[in-house]
């Protein structure tokens, strides 16, 4: 269980693709204009977000337990 | 990190497209065909002209050909003619393909030369800020259609299915995981295949013409592609600003490089 949502600043432009089509609305953009996660316990790992953000810096994994 | 980015030259990342770009999404997904096929980098070679989506060939980690201005085809042919074995894939924008190098495209269909070529429509020069392209819808605004243009634009597709083509697909940004299996097929067809991908610019486009941000123009893709089968039932004022995606054409017909080969042959004394 958990779902692990990375996010890689250094990338992201802060266009709001993701967090347009998050049918969860738990993603934002922060003060610099980058994503952040606002709650990623409400995340379902639909991978939509990911699938649409131009620059690769959303990537969305169901975490594996060790 | 993913498995498709072993496709993209990562010391070359963040791009330098602009926030919402739609090139980025396209380009994932030609990186996601390529790995869907497995291809080989060393024997896949990646040309485009020029314009922001030609940029494109500078981030995928294969040989890749930057080319002149409408002139990725003409580049492509020559390679895959001096060594027919590779997988010779195109990128270009609508200006590239249609404006200046319309010519090269309608000769490369006619030829049917195993080429796959991958048109980023974004209905618009990007790069040098926004003037009409031939694919322009009637009626947008561009910094040289200030009113709306006045052009009718080309359908793409139709133009390369009239020219000869053997294989025609259209994809959106928007429905970023089946333009993967376009592309993929594209690349296997053996002969000219064309994959339309309608992108969005939101700076020199989508602004100017009030179609929102970038996700509103996603937004405007996932309400007006419709896959072929059910466009086909529109009745005609149902159609509007609708248009037709998935693989709108297929045929077999002789391969340029192929028929190319049987004439050297012929040349050099074989029969
Ligand atoms: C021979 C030549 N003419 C004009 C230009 C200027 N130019 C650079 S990019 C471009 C248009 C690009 O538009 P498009 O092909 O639609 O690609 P986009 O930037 O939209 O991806 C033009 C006209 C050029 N570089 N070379
Ligand atoms: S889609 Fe990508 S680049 Fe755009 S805001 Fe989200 S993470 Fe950043
Ligand atoms: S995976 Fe789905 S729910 Fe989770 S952040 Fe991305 S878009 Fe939102
Ligand atoms: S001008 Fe348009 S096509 Fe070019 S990088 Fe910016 S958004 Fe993309």
């Amino acid at each position: 269980m958990g779902i692990e949502i990375t996010t890689l600043k250094e990338r992201c432009k802060g266009c709001n693709i993701c967090a347009a089509f998050c049918p969860k609305k738990i993603l934002a953009m922060d003060t610099l204009g980058k994503v952040y996660v606002t709650d990623e316990k409400a995340c379902i790992n639909c991978g939509q977000c990911e699938l649409r953000c131009p620059d690769y810096a959303i990537y969305v994994e169901k975490k594996v337990e060790k | 990190m993913r498995s498709y980015e072993k496709y993209f030259r990562m010391n070359r990342l963040p791009h330098i497209w602009c926030p919402g770009c739609g090139n980025g999404i396209v380009m994932k997904s030609i990186a996601k065909a390529a790995e869907q096929l497995g291809l080989d980098q060393d024997n896949t070679v990646i040309v485009s002209g020029i314009g922001c989506s030609s940029r494109a060939s500078g981030y995928m980690n294969f040989d890749t050909l930057h080319t002149a201005h409408g002139r990725a085809i003409p580049f492509a042919t020559g390679i895959k003619l001096a060594n027919p074995k590779l997988k010779v894939i195109v990128i270009t924008g609508d200006g590239d393909c249609t404006a200046i190098g319309g010519n090269h495209f309608i000769h490369g269909a006619r030829r049917n030369i195993d080429l796959t070529v991958i048109l980023f429509n974004n209905n618009i020069y990007g790069m040098t800020g926004g003037q009409a392209s031939p694919l322009t819808p009637t009626g947008k605004k561009a910094t040289t259609a200030p009113f709306g243009s006045v052009d009718t634009a080309f359908d793409p597709c139709e133009l390369a299915k009239a020219a000869g083509a053997s294989y025609i697909a259209r994809g959106t940004a928007f429905h970023a995981k089946p333009l993967v299996d376009l592309i993929a097929q594209g690349i296997s067809n053996n002969g000219f295949s064309l994959v339309e991908a309608i992108t969005q610019c939101p700076i020199s486009y989508g602004r100017r013409n009030k179609m929102g941000d970038a996700a509103g123009m996603l937004k405007w893709m996932s309400e007006n592609a419709v896959p072929l089968a059910a466009y086909e039932k529109l009745a005609e004022e149902q159609k509007g600003d609708k248009f037709p995606i998935g693989v709108l054409y297929q045929k077999t017909a002789p391969e340029y490089s192929a028929e190319y080969a049987k004439v050297i042959k012929l040349a050099q004394g074989g029969k």
